[in-house]
Protein backbone atom coordinates (compact mmCIF):
# COMPACT_ATOMS: atom_id res chain seq x y z
CA UNK A 1 0.00 0.00 0.00
CA UNK A 2 1.08 3.26 -0.83
CA UNK A 3 2.07 5.78 1.64
CA UNK A 4 -0.62 8.62 1.96
CA UNK A 5 1.21 12.40 1.69
CA UNK A 6 -0.32 15.60 2.40
CA UNK A 7 1.73 18.90 1.76
CA UNK A 8 1.24 21.66 4.09
CA UNK A 9 1.53 25.82 3.24
CA UNK A 10 3.43 26.53 7.16
CA UNK A 11 5.71 24.15 8.51
CA UNK A 12 8.84 24.60 11.63
CA UNK A 13 11.13 21.72 13.69
CA UNK A 14 12.61 18.85 13.43
CA UNK A 15 11.23 15.05 11.56
CA UNK A 16 9.03 12.99 14.04
CA UNK A 17 7.32 9.15 13.98
CA UNK A 18 4.34 8.74 16.25
CA UNK A 19 0.88 7.73 16.94
CA UNK A 20 -1.87 10.11 15.79
CA UNK A 21 -4.69 11.75 18.32
CA UNK A 22 -7.37 13.17 16.33
CA UNK A 23 -9.98 15.11 16.49
CA UNK A 24 -12.54 17.92 14.51
CA UNK A 25 -11.69 20.37 17.54
CA UNK A 26 -9.84 23.35 18.64
CA UNK A 27 -6.39 23.53 20.79
CA UNK A 28 -5.83 26.08 23.68
CA UNK A 29 -2.62 24.90 26.48
CA UNK A 30 -4.75 27.13 28.84
CA UNK A 31 -8.25 26.09 28.28
CA UNK A 32 -8.10 22.98 26.71
CA UNK A 33 -5.28 20.80 28.95
CA UNK A 34 -4.66 19.50 32.64
CA UNK A 35 -1.18 20.35 31.88
CA UNK A 36 -0.61 18.82 34.68
CA UNK A 37 -1.72 14.94 34.42
CA UNK A 38 -0.86 15.80 30.57
CA UNK A 39 -4.81 15.14 29.33
CA UNK A 40 -7.19 17.18 27.96
CA UNK A 41 -9.63 18.91 30.33
CA UNK A 42 -11.99 21.26 28.71
CA UNK A 43 -15.19 19.23 29.34
CA UNK A 44 -16.34 20.00 26.09
CA UNK A 45 -13.54 19.41 23.98
CA UNK A 46 -13.98 16.43 21.67
CA UNK A 47 -10.70 14.66 23.46
CA UNK A 48 -11.79 15.38 26.73
CA UNK A 49 -9.99 12.81 29.49
CA UNK A 50 -7.46 11.90 26.79
CA UNK A 51 -3.70 11.83 27.05
CA UNK A 52 -2.08 13.66 24.72
CA UNK A 53 1.55 13.37 26.10
CA UNK A 54 4.02 11.45 22.61
CA UNK A 55 0.83 11.93 20.46
CA UNK A 56 0.75 13.27 17.15
CA UNK A 57 -1.83 15.69 17.32
CA UNK A 58 -4.13 16.48 14.31
CA UNK A 59 -6.46 19.14 14.83
CA UNK A 60 -8.83 21.45 13.32
CA UNK A 61 -7.65 24.96 14.54
CA UNK A 62 -5.27 27.10 17.15
CA UNK A 63 -7.62 28.75 19.95
CA UNK A 64 -7.78 30.90 22.68
CA UNK A 65 -4.83 33.51 24.80
CA UNK A 66 -1.40 34.19 24.05
CA UNK A 67 -0.48 31.94 27.12
CA UNK A 68 0.12 28.42 25.00
CA UNK A 69 3.25 30.11 23.59
CA UNK A 70 4.88 29.96 27.26
CA UNK A 71 2.85 26.57 28.06
CA UNK A 72 4.49 24.56 25.38
CA UNK A 73 8.03 25.51 26.14
CA UNK A 74 7.00 24.25 30.12
CA UNK A 75 5.41 21.23 28.76
CA UNK A 76 8.94 20.44 27.31
CA UNK A 77 10.76 20.67 30.16
CA UNK A 78 8.87 18.54 31.90
CA UNK A 79 8.41 16.01 28.90
CA UNK A 80 4.17 16.34 29.18
CA UNK A 81 4.21 17.45 25.42
CA UNK A 82 2.61 16.42 22.53
CA UNK A 83 5.25 14.62 19.92
CA UNK A 84 3.92 17.30 17.34
CA UNK A 85 0.66 19.63 16.56
CA UNK A 86 -1.02 19.57 13.10
CA UNK A 87 -3.43 22.06 12.44
CA UNK A 88 -6.34 22.71 9.78
CA UNK A 89 -5.67 26.12 10.55
CA UNK A 90 -2.75 28.01 13.06
CA UNK A 91 -2.76 31.20 15.18
CA UNK A 92 0.61 32.96 15.46
CA UNK A 93 0.60 31.83 19.79
CA UNK A 94 0.56 28.54 18.75
CA UNK A 95 3.21 29.27 15.81
CA UNK A 96 5.29 31.32 18.48
CA UNK A 97 5.00 28.56 21.34
CA UNK A 98 6.13 25.56 18.81
CA UNK A 99 9.45 27.57 17.90
CA UNK A 100 9.53 28.67 21.49
CA UNK A 101 9.48 24.97 22.63
CA UNK A 102 10.92 23.55 20.21
CA UNK A 103 7.97 21.39 18.79
CA UNK A 104 7.63 19.95 15.42
CA UNK A 105 4.65 21.61 13.90
CA UNK A 106 2.50 21.78 10.08
CA UNK A 107 -0.70 24.06 9.09
CA UNK A 108 -2.84 24.57 6.36
CA UNK A 109 -4.10 21.87 3.71
CA UNK A 110 -5.80 20.96 1.02
CA UNK A 111 -8.27 19.09 2.54
CA UNK A 112 -9.57 18.79 5.95
CA UNK A 113 -6.48 16.79 7.58
CA UNK A 114 -8.87 15.81 10.76
CA UNK A 115 -11.07 13.88 8.20
CA UNK A 116 -8.12 12.86 6.14
CA UNK A 117 -6.11 11.09 9.05
CA UNK A 118 -7.94 8.29 11.21
CA UNK A 119 -7.20 8.00 14.80
CA UNK A 120 -4.26 6.02 15.70
CA UNK A 121 -2.35 5.88 12.62
CA UNK A 122 1.42 6.28 12.71
CA UNK A 123 2.30 9.45 11.26
CA UNK A 124 5.24 10.99 10.21
CA UNK A 125 5.82 14.97 10.38
CA UNK A 126 8.55 15.83 8.40
CA UNK A 127 8.82 19.95 8.43
CA UNK A 128 11.87 20.29 6.66
CA UNK A 129 9.45 18.67 3.48
CA UNK A 130 6.21 20.37 4.63
CA UNK A 131 4.90 16.88 4.76
CA UNK A 132 2.95 14.40 6.57
CA UNK A 133 3.03 10.79 5.44
CA UNK A 134 0.40 8.38 6.48
CA UNK A 135 2.50 5.71 7.59
CA UNK A 136 -0.11 2.91 8.59
CA UNK A 137 -3.73 3.29 9.86
CA UNK B 1 12.86 37.09 5.09
CA UNK B 2 14.31 40.38 3.96
CA UNK B 3 16.74 42.14 6.78
CA UNK B 4 17.93 45.56 6.60
CA UNK B 5 21.96 46.14 7.06
CA UNK B 6 20.89 47.40 10.99
CA UNK B 7 18.92 43.56 10.90
CA UNK B 8 21.69 42.10 9.43
CA UNK B 9 24.03 43.24 12.03
CA UNK B 10 21.72 42.27 14.90
CA UNK B 11 21.40 38.56 13.37
CA UNK B 12 25.37 38.53 13.30
CA UNK B 13 25.45 39.21 16.72
CA UNK B 14 26.84 43.18 16.59
CA UNK B 15 24.14 44.53 19.07
CA UNK B 16 24.86 41.44 21.83
CA UNK B 17 23.41 38.15 22.13
CA UNK B 18 20.04 38.95 23.02
CA UNK B 19 19.08 40.88 20.31
CA UNK B 20 20.86 37.90 18.45
CA UNK B 21 18.75 35.20 19.85
CA UNK B 22 15.68 37.76 19.81
CA UNK B 23 16.13 38.13 16.23
CA UNK B 24 16.86 34.96 15.02
CA UNK B 25 13.10 33.87 17.11
CA UNK B 26 11.41 36.39 15.09
CA UNK B 27 12.99 35.15 11.91
CA UNK B 28 11.84 31.75 12.84
CA UNK B 29 8.07 32.75 13.50
CA UNK B 30 8.27 34.80 10.32
CA UNK B 31 9.41 32.21 7.87
CA UNK B 32 6.91 29.90 9.46
CA UNK B 33 3.87 32.45 8.32
CA UNK B 34 5.87 33.81 4.78
CA UNK B 35 6.37 37.18 6.13
CA UNK B 36 8.81 39.24 3.45
CA UNK B 37 10.60 41.50 6.46
CA UNK B 38 10.25 43.09 10.14
CA UNK B 39 8.21 45.87 10.74
CA UNK B 40 8.79 48.49 13.61
CA UNK B 41 6.99 48.81 16.49
CA UNK B 42 6.51 51.55 18.92
CA UNK B 43 5.11 49.43 21.80
CA UNK B 44 5.47 45.76 23.40
CA UNK B 45 3.27 43.87 25.69
CA UNK B 46 3.75 41.17 27.71
CA UNK B 47 1.60 38.06 29.19
CA UNK B 48 4.04 36.10 31.52
CA UNK B 49 2.32 35.12 34.69
CA UNK B 50 4.31 32.26 36.22
CA UNK B 51 1.44 29.68 35.75
CA UNK B 52 2.08 29.69 32.12
CA UNK B 53 6.21 29.93 32.64
CA UNK B 54 6.82 27.45 35.16
CA UNK B 55 9.67 26.73 36.69
CA UNK B 56 11.31 26.80 33.10
CA UNK B 57 10.35 29.99 31.84
CA UNK B 58 11.31 31.72 34.40
CA UNK B 59 14.78 29.99 34.40
CA UNK B 60 15.17 31.22 30.99
CA UNK B 61 13.86 34.80 31.74
CA UNK B 62 16.35 34.86 34.38
CA UNK B 63 19.06 33.38 31.93
CA UNK B 64 18.23 36.50 29.99
CA UNK B 65 18.37 38.93 32.64
CA UNK B 66 22.08 37.46 33.61
CA UNK B 67 23.40 39.25 30.73
CA UNK B 68 25.55 42.48 30.89
CA UNK B 69 24.47 45.68 31.71
CA UNK B 70 23.78 47.66 27.99
CA UNK B 71 23.00 44.58 25.98
CA UNK B 72 19.95 43.17 27.93
CA UNK B 73 17.16 46.38 28.03
CA UNK B 74 14.61 46.50 25.80
CA UNK B 75 14.96 49.30 23.14
CA UNK B 76 10.57 50.47 22.65
CA UNK B 77 7.93 50.76 25.84
CA UNK B 78 7.51 47.15 26.88
CA UNK B 79 5.14 46.81 29.46
CA UNK B 80 3.34 43.74 31.25
CA UNK B 81 0.04 41.73 31.18
CA UNK B 82 -1.41 40.92 34.51
CA UNK B 83 0.48 39.25 37.16
CA UNK B 84 -0.12 36.15 38.63
CA UNK B 85 -1.26 37.16 41.66
CA UNK B 86 -2.07 40.38 44.09
CA UNK B 87 0.64 39.57 46.78
CA UNK B 88 -1.79 41.68 49.36
CA UNK B 89 -4.61 39.03 48.81
CA UNK B 90 -2.42 35.74 47.94
CA UNK B 91 -3.03 34.46 51.11
CA UNK B 92 -6.57 34.89 51.07
CA UNK B 93 -6.21 33.50 47.37
CA UNK B 94 -4.84 30.25 49.18
CA UNK B 95 -1.72 30.68 46.80
CA UNK B 96 1.55 28.90 48.11
CA UNK B 97 5.08 30.72 48.78
CA UNK B 98 6.54 28.51 45.60
CA UNK B 99 4.04 30.71 43.43
CA UNK B 100 4.81 33.95 44.83
CA UNK B 101 8.71 33.28 44.58
CA UNK B 102 7.96 32.35 41.15
CA UNK B 103 5.90 35.96 40.52
CA UNK B 104 9.34 37.61 42.70
CA UNK B 105 11.75 36.55 40.51
CA UNK B 106 9.96 36.77 37.39
CA UNK B 107 9.28 40.46 38.09
CA UNK B 108 13.33 40.99 39.35
CA UNK B 109 14.25 39.81 36.09
CA UNK B 110 12.02 41.78 33.61
CA UNK B 111 12.49 45.13 35.57
CA UNK B 112 16.48 43.64 34.93
CA UNK B 113 15.06 43.76 31.14
CA UNK B 114 13.90 47.13 31.33
CA UNK B 115 10.11 45.65 31.16
CA UNK B 116 7.69 48.60 32.71
CA UNK B 117 5.54 46.24 35.46
CA UNK B 118 2.46 47.88 34.06
CA UNK B 119 0.36 44.18 35.35
CA UNK B 120 -2.46 45.41 33.09
CA UNK B 121 -4.86 44.33 30.40
CA UNK B 122 -6.76 47.29 30.10
CA UNK B 123 -3.81 49.56 28.87
CA UNK B 124 -5.70 50.86 26.26
CA UNK B 125 -7.89 52.24 28.85
CA UNK B 126 -5.07 53.21 31.40
CA UNK B 127 -1.28 53.61 29.92
CA UNK B 128 -1.32 54.76 26.33
CA UNK B 129 -4.03 53.33 23.49
CA UNK B 130 -1.98 52.83 20.27
CA UNK B 131 -3.41 55.17 17.58
CA UNK B 132 -4.66 54.38 14.30
CA UNK B 133 -2.14 52.84 11.79
CA UNK B 134 0.82 51.91 14.29
CA UNK B 135 2.04 48.82 14.24
CA UNK B 136 3.17 47.34 17.73
CA UNK B 137 2.99 44.19 19.29
CA UNK B 138 1.10 43.29 22.12
CA UNK B 139 0.08 40.48 24.02
CA UNK B 140 -2.99 39.55 25.57
CA UNK B 141 -5.63 38.90 22.92
CA UNK B 142 -8.23 41.46 24.30
CA UNK B 143 -5.81 44.28 24.33
CA UNK B 144 -4.89 43.02 20.11
CA UNK B 145 -8.50 42.69 19.35
CA UNK B 146 -9.73 46.23 20.92
CA UNK B 147 -6.43 48.12 19.77
CA UNK B 148 -6.99 46.52 16.40
CA UNK B 149 -10.67 47.06 15.63
CA UNK B 150 -11.11 49.94 17.75
CA UNK B 151 -8.16 51.60 17.60
CA UNK B 152 -7.24 51.02 14.39
CA UNK B 153 -3.66 49.47 15.20
CA UNK B 154 -1.46 47.13 13.74
CA UNK B 155 -0.92 43.71 15.95
CA UNK B 156 -0.68 39.85 15.50
CA UNK B 157 -1.32 38.11 18.97
CA UNK B 158 2.19 37.96 20.41
CA UNK B 159 3.18 35.46 22.85
CA UNK B 160 5.47 36.17 25.17
CA UNK B 161 8.16 35.30 24.58
CA UNK B 162 7.66 37.03 20.72
CA UNK B 163 6.64 40.07 22.85
CA UNK B 164 9.84 40.36 24.47
CA UNK B 165 11.71 39.75 21.35
CA UNK B 166 9.87 42.44 19.57
CA UNK B 167 10.67 44.51 22.41
CA UNK B 168 14.58 43.85 22.43
CA UNK B 169 14.70 43.82 18.58
CA UNK B 170 12.19 47.35 18.65
CA UNK B 171 10.52 45.03 15.24
CA UNK B 172 8.23 42.28 14.72
CA UNK B 173 7.54 40.05 11.44
CA UNK B 174 5.19 41.67 9.03
CA UNK B 175 2.58 39.30 8.73
CA UNK B 176 -1.31 39.06 9.27
CA UNK B 177 -2.42 41.92 10.84
CA UNK B 178 0.29 44.22 9.83
CA UNK B 179 -0.47 43.82 6.20
CA UNK B 180 -3.68 45.36 4.62
CA UNK B 181 -5.10 42.58 2.99
CA UNK B 182 -4.84 40.49 6.32
CA UNK B 183 -7.32 43.30 7.56
CA UNK B 184 -10.31 42.67 4.83
CA UNK B 185 -13.44 41.22 6.03
CA UNK B 186 -14.40 37.27 5.50
CA UNK B 187 -17.33 37.51 6.72
CA UNK B 188 -20.38 39.36 7.76
CA UNK B 189 -22.60 39.66 10.80
CA UNK B 190 -26.08 41.26 10.82
CA UNK B 191 -26.70 41.84 14.05
CA UNK B 192 -30.10 41.86 14.84
CA UNK B 193 -29.89 42.39 18.75
CA UNK B 194 -27.92 45.53 20.07
CA UNK B 195 -26.80 44.73 23.78
CA UNK B 196 -27.05 46.74 26.46
CA UNK B 197 -25.46 44.92 29.77
CA UNK B 198 -21.21 43.82 29.84
CA UNK B 199 -22.22 40.39 29.95
CA UNK B 200 -24.86 40.15 27.33
CA UNK B 201 -22.12 42.23 24.60
CA UNK B 202 -19.92 39.12 25.94
CA UNK B 203 -22.19 37.07 24.85
CA UNK B 204 -22.42 38.67 21.70
CA UNK B 205 -18.74 38.57 21.18
CA UNK B 206 -18.91 34.93 22.15
CA UNK B 207 -21.28 33.89 19.49
CA UNK B 208 -19.57 36.05 16.27
CA UNK B 209 -16.63 34.45 18.04
CA UNK B 210 -17.81 31.11 17.21
CA UNK B 211 -19.30 32.05 13.69
CA UNK B 212 -15.79 33.42 12.75
CA UNK B 213 -13.89 30.21 14.17
CA UNK B 214 -10.45 30.74 13.65
CA UNK B 215 -7.63 33.53 14.13
CA UNK B 216 -7.33 34.76 9.98
CA UNK B 217 -10.99 35.28 10.03
CA UNK B 218 -12.44 38.94 9.67
CA UNK B 219 -16.03 39.53 10.71
CA UNK B 220 -17.67 43.20 10.29
CA UNK B 221 -20.83 43.71 11.76
CA UNK B 222 -23.67 45.30 11.01
CA UNK B 223 -26.76 46.30 12.65
CA UNK B 224 -24.99 48.02 16.05
CA UNK B 225 -27.29 51.04 17.16
CA UNK B 226 -25.99 53.83 18.74
CA UNK B 227 -22.60 54.09 20.08
CA UNK B 228 -21.00 51.41 22.56
CA UNK B 229 -19.19 52.73 25.44
CA UNK B 230 -15.12 50.98 25.99
CA UNK B 231 -16.73 48.68 28.34
CA UNK B 232 -18.77 47.16 26.42
CA UNK B 233 -16.73 46.79 23.48
CA UNK B 234 -13.67 45.91 25.90
CA UNK B 235 -15.94 42.63 27.01
CA UNK B 236 -17.75 41.92 23.41
CA UNK B 237 -13.72 41.82 21.77
CA UNK B 238 -11.94 40.09 24.54
CA UNK B 239 -15.04 37.09 24.42
CA UNK B 240 -14.70 37.21 20.45
CA UNK B 241 -11.15 36.50 20.74
CA UNK B 242 -11.41 33.92 23.30
CA UNK B 243 -13.98 31.60 22.04
CA UNK B 244 -13.00 32.36 18.25
CA UNK B 245 -8.96 33.23 18.41
CA UNK B 246 -10.33 36.62 16.50
CA UNK B 247 -7.84 39.29 16.33
CA UNK B 248 -9.86 41.92 14.69
CA UNK B 249 -13.39 42.59 13.91
CA UNK B 250 -14.93 45.82 12.04
CA UNK B 251 -18.43 47.31 13.00
CA UNK B 252 -19.86 49.28 10.07
CA UNK B 253 -20.20 52.97 11.04
CA UNK B 254 -17.76 52.86 14.11
CA UNK B 255 -14.50 51.34 14.24
CA UNK B 256 -12.34 52.97 12.17
CA UNK B 257 -11.60 50.95 8.67
CA UNK B 258 -15.15 50.77 8.08
CA UNK B 259 -17.47 53.41 7.51
CA UNK B 260 -19.35 51.38 4.89
CA UNK B 261 -18.79 47.76 4.59
CA UNK B 262 -18.07 48.23 0.66
CA UNK B 263 -14.55 49.70 3.00
CA UNK B 264 -13.61 46.08 3.95
CA UNK B 265 -16.07 43.73 2.98
CA UNK B 266 -16.48 41.60 -1.05
CA UNK B 267 -19.76 41.65 -2.20
CA UNK B 268 -19.71 37.53 -1.72
CA UNK B 269 -18.61 37.33 1.74
CA UNK B 270 -20.52 35.09 3.70
CA UNK B 271 -23.62 36.70 5.45
CA UNK B 272 -24.23 35.40 9.28
CA UNK B 273 -27.83 36.52 11.51
CA UNK B 274 -27.46 36.82 15.00
CA UNK B 275 -30.34 37.73 17.43
CA UNK B 276 -31.20 38.16 20.99
CA UNK B 277 -31.38 34.28 21.43
CA UNK B 278 -28.17 32.73 19.76
CA UNK B 279 -27.02 35.77 22.92
CA UNK B 280 -29.38 34.31 25.89
CA UNK B 281 -28.98 30.92 24.35
CA UNK B 282 -25.04 30.49 25.22
CA UNK B 283 -25.40 32.00 28.28
CA UNK B 284 -27.81 29.44 29.64
CA UNK B 285 -25.51 26.96 28.10
CA UNK B 286 -23.65 27.57 30.80
CA UNK B 287 -26.28 28.12 33.79
CA UNK B 288 -25.90 24.33 35.16
CA UNK B 289 -26.37 24.61 38.56
CA UNK B 290 -28.25 27.59 41.22
CA UNK B 291 -25.72 27.84 43.98
CA UNK B 292 -22.59 29.48 44.05
CA UNK B 293 -19.16 29.44 45.46
CA UNK B 294 -17.76 32.33 44.38
CA UNK B 295 -18.58 35.52 42.29
CA UNK B 296 -15.76 36.87 40.09
CA UNK B 297 -15.03 40.04 38.41
CA UNK B 298 -12.22 40.27 35.99
CA UNK B 299 -11.07 39.04 31.97
CA UNK B 300 -10.69 41.75 31.06
CA UNK B 301 -9.48 43.77 34.71
CA UNK B 302 -12.06 46.25 35.45
CA UNK B 303 -12.15 50.06 34.74
CA UNK B 304 -13.02 52.85 36.94
CA UNK B 305 -16.69 53.23 35.44
CA UNK B 306 -17.23 49.33 36.29
CA UNK B 307 -16.02 49.58 39.75
CA UNK B 308 -18.12 53.05 40.32
CA UNK B 309 -21.39 50.85 39.08
CA UNK B 310 -20.02 47.35 41.09
CA UNK B 311 -19.74 50.06 44.30
CA UNK B 312 -23.37 51.33 43.74
CA UNK B 313 -24.50 47.52 43.92
CA UNK B 314 -23.36 46.33 46.64
CA UNK B 315 -23.62 49.42 49.15
CA UNK B 316 -25.69 48.40 52.12
CA UNK B 317 -25.48 44.93 51.02
CA UNK B 318 -23.87 41.60 53.00
CA UNK B 319 -22.13 38.77 50.94
CA UNK B 320 -23.17 35.52 51.82
CA UNK B 321 -20.63 33.99 49.57
CA UNK B 322 -16.80 35.60 49.00
CA UNK B 323 -16.95 38.48 45.83
CA UNK B 324 -13.66 39.42 44.13
CA UNK B 325 -13.15 42.12 41.76
CA UNK B 326 -9.99 42.38 40.03
CA UNK B 327 -8.70 45.81 38.39
CA UNK B 328 -5.45 46.99 37.01
CA UNK B 329 -2.84 48.60 39.54
CA UNK B 330 -3.20 52.15 37.68
CA UNK B 331 -7.14 51.97 38.24
CA UNK B 332 -7.00 50.89 42.14
CA UNK B 333 -5.94 53.66 43.49
CA UNK B 334 -8.68 55.69 42.32
CA UNK B 335 -10.85 53.57 43.49
CA UNK B 336 -9.94 53.69 46.55
CA UNK B 337 -9.44 57.40 46.60
CA UNK B 338 -13.48 57.33 45.36
CA UNK B 339 -14.64 55.12 47.58
CA UNK B 340 -15.56 52.74 45.44
CA UNK B 341 -12.91 50.12 46.89
CA UNK B 342 -14.14 50.82 50.54
CA UNK B 343 -18.52 49.94 49.58
CA UNK B 344 -17.61 46.94 47.63
CA UNK B 345 -15.26 45.28 51.01
CA UNK B 346 -18.25 46.83 53.35
CA UNK B 347 -20.20 44.45 52.01
CA UNK B 348 -17.95 41.57 52.48
CA UNK B 349 -16.20 41.81 48.87
CA UNK B 350 -12.70 41.86 47.85
CA UNK B 351 -10.71 44.25 45.28
CA UNK B 352 -7.25 43.21 43.96
CA UNK B 353 -5.11 44.67 41.63
CA UNK B 354 -2.42 43.54 39.18
CA UNK B 355 -3.60 40.36 38.60
CA UNK B 356 -6.43 38.65 36.59
CA UNK B 357 -8.35 35.64 37.74
CA UNK B 358 -7.71 33.36 35.53
CA UNK B 359 -3.98 33.28 35.45
CA UNK B 360 -3.47 33.51 39.12
CA UNK B 361 -3.11 29.80 39.69
CA UNK B 362 -7.13 29.24 38.95
CA UNK B 363 -7.08 25.17 39.41
CA UNK B 364 -5.00 25.57 42.96
CA UNK B 365 -7.02 28.47 44.20
CA UNK B 366 -10.95 26.90 43.37
CA UNK B 367 -8.99 23.97 45.06
CA UNK B 368 -7.80 25.67 48.28
CA UNK B 369 -11.02 27.84 48.66
CA UNK B 370 -13.53 25.20 47.90
CA UNK B 371 -14.49 27.23 44.89
CA UNK B 372 -15.93 25.26 41.86
CA UNK B 373 -19.48 26.75 40.82
CA UNK B 374 -18.45 30.34 40.06
CA UNK B 375 -20.59 33.33 38.45
CA UNK B 376 -18.98 36.33 36.80
CA UNK B 377 -20.29 38.79 34.31
CA UNK B 378 -17.73 38.03 31.88
CA UNK B 379 -18.07 35.90 28.51
CA UNK B 380 -14.28 35.19 28.62
CA UNK B 381 -13.96 34.13 31.57
CA UNK B 382 -16.96 31.29 31.38
CA UNK B 383 -15.28 30.08 28.58
CA UNK B 384 -11.89 29.90 30.07
CA UNK B 385 -12.54 28.59 33.78
CA UNK B 386 -13.65 25.23 32.30
CA UNK B 387 -10.86 23.88 31.72
CA UNK B 388 -9.32 24.44 35.28
CA UNK B 389 -12.37 22.68 36.66
CA UNK B 390 -14.75 24.89 37.36
CA UNK B 391 -18.63 25.23 36.55
CA UNK B 392 -18.65 28.68 35.47
CA UNK B 393 -21.99 30.65 35.01
CA UNK B 394 -22.60 33.96 33.22
CA UNK B 395 -25.24 37.31 34.40
CA UNK B 396 -25.56 40.49 34.57
CA UNK B 397 -23.14 42.59 37.06
CA UNK B 398 -26.43 42.86 38.80
CA UNK B 399 -27.54 39.81 39.13
CA UNK B 400 -23.98 38.39 40.05
CA UNK B 401 -23.90 41.05 42.77
CA UNK B 402 -27.39 39.35 44.16
CA UNK B 403 -25.54 36.20 44.12
CA UNK B 404 -23.03 36.90 45.95
CA UNK B 405 -26.10 37.95 48.66
CA UNK B 406 -28.09 35.27 48.34
CA UNK B 407 -25.72 32.49 47.66
CA UNK B 408 -27.60 31.27 44.60
CA UNK B 409 -28.11 32.26 40.95
CA UNK B 410 -31.45 33.17 39.74
CA UNK B 411 -32.53 31.61 36.15
CA UNK B 412 -32.08 33.79 33.29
Amino acid sequence: MMDRIFHARHAMGQTVRGVALVANDGFSARYDLDRNAGTFSRPAHKLASQSYVGKILVLDTAKGGVASAWMLHEMQSRGVIPLAIVFNSVNPILAQGAAFGDVPMLAGFDVDITAAIANGAELEVNPQMSRLTVLSG
Amino acid sequence: MELNDEEQDILAGKAGPLPQQAVQHQIKVGDFFGARDLVPVSQAHIMADTESLGEAGVRWLEKLASLTEGQRTVRVPTITDPRGTDFAHAAFLGQTAGMLDLERRTIAAFVQLGVSMTDTCINYQTIQAPIYNEHVAFGDTGVVIYSNSICGARSNFEGGPSALAAGITGRTPRYGFHLPEGRRATLRICAEFTPDTLNDWGALGGVIGRIAGNYWAVPVIEGVQGTPRSDQLKHFGAAMASFGSTALFHIVGLTPEARQVTDVAAADAPVHRVTRHDVTALQKSYHNDDKVDVVVFSAPQLSLFELRDLAGLCAGRRFAVPLLAVTSPQVKPDSDRMGYTAHIENAGGTVMSGMCFYQSYAREIAEANGWKRLVTNSAKLVNILGGYGYRPMIASMEACVDAAVSGKLERI
